[in-house]
């Protein structure tokens, strides 16, 4: 989990940043079911290992896209 | 410089926080409010073997509502501000396999959404986490197929109307004299059994048709801004 969060921190390639964020969550919803709290590790497993990863690739695609577009214009 | 002061205040702020680190020792017993919650009187009375989602859903109803309420606000805003672009896109296909396995996928994922909300007062999980299965569902669905057109009428009077059943029987307690978010208005039932608990299960399946509807809804938006040029 350590090694994930240093990963998403510290990578250069945000994609790779953004699957260890997810696999972070991942790994926090584990910690939570060892922790007896199996509603909070269903919220985080879904959310923040599922949506939230999918939604900062659609982010990243827009955002790169739009990058490229400013390069090719100037 | 720059660095050596970014040091000084990781320094800082660990050599603060240390001693509740150093400190903590977990509870031995629960403490008030949960003591509260947890005795035999309270849990005879929500009749809910799942006391979290009791508690969720009877004692801390009002914030379930406020969670909802943000959550709403959240998917309006994105509508308002990612508008369609309307242009097409050309996408490479996907491969046969994952096409396939997500026809197949789809319709049991969100079948284990409504499961765990429906049960919510019987097992762990409850309205947010089932909405959020099936929104998981709804994107695996568009990622496979990306040029599905969600019927939008439908998802948003999905929302709506939970929203409103969610606030209306909120408001029936009130009107019939047990309290705002009282559960007691529908029949208890025998604890345990899946029609217990009084209103709970609706009210959670309520919340969770609109948090699904609401995230499908979000990343539908997104989805939809997509371009690739």
């Amino acid at each position: 989990m350590l090694a994930m969060a240093i990963i998403a921190i510290y990578h250069k390639k945000l994609i790779v940043a953004v699957i260890a964020t997810g696999a972070l969550g991942l790994f926090a919803s584990i910690l939570y079911l060892l922790l007896a709290a199996p509603d909070v590790a269903m919220t985080e497993a879904a959310i923040g290992s599922g949506l939230s990863t999918i939604i900062f690739f659609y982010v990243l695609n827009r955002i790169r896209t739009d990058g490229e577009e400013k390069e090719t214009g100037a | 410089m720059k660095k050596l002061f970014i040091l000084i205040i990781i320094v800082a702020l660990g050599s603060i926080l240390y001693p509740l680190v150093n400190s903590f020792d977990g509870n031995s017993e629960l403490p008030a409010l949960a003591q509260y919650y947890a005795q035999q009187e309270n849990i005879t009375r929500v009749n809910s073997p799942n006391l979290v989602t009791a508690i969720v859903v009877t004692y801390r109803g009002l914030d379930t509502m406020g969670e909802v309420t943000i959550l709403f606000l959240t998917a309006a805003i994105i509508a308002f501000f990612l508008k369609e672009g309307g242009a097409k896109r050309t996408l490479r296909l996907n491969s046969e396999i994952f096409k396939t396995s997500a026809q197949l996928l789809v319709p049991i994922i969100v079948m284990l959404g409504i499961y765990i909300f429906i049960n919510g007062h019987l097992s762990p999980g409850g309205g947010f986490q089932g909405g959020a299965v099936i929104a998981s569902a709804v994107i695996l669905m568009l990622l496979a197929s990306p040029n599905t057109e969600l019927n939008h009428k439908f998802f948003e009077s999905l929302e709506s109307t939970s929203g409103l059943v969610f606030v209306g029987l909120a408001a029936l307690g009130a009107l019939l004299g047990l309290g705002y978010l009282d559960n007691a208005i529908l029949p208890l039932g025998e604890y345990g059994k899946l029609f217990s608990a009084g209103a709970i299960p609706v009210i959670y399946s309520f919340v969770g048709l609109k948090v699904g509807a609401e995230l499908s809804n979000i990343l539908n938006k997104f989805q939809s801004v997509q371009s690739d040029k």
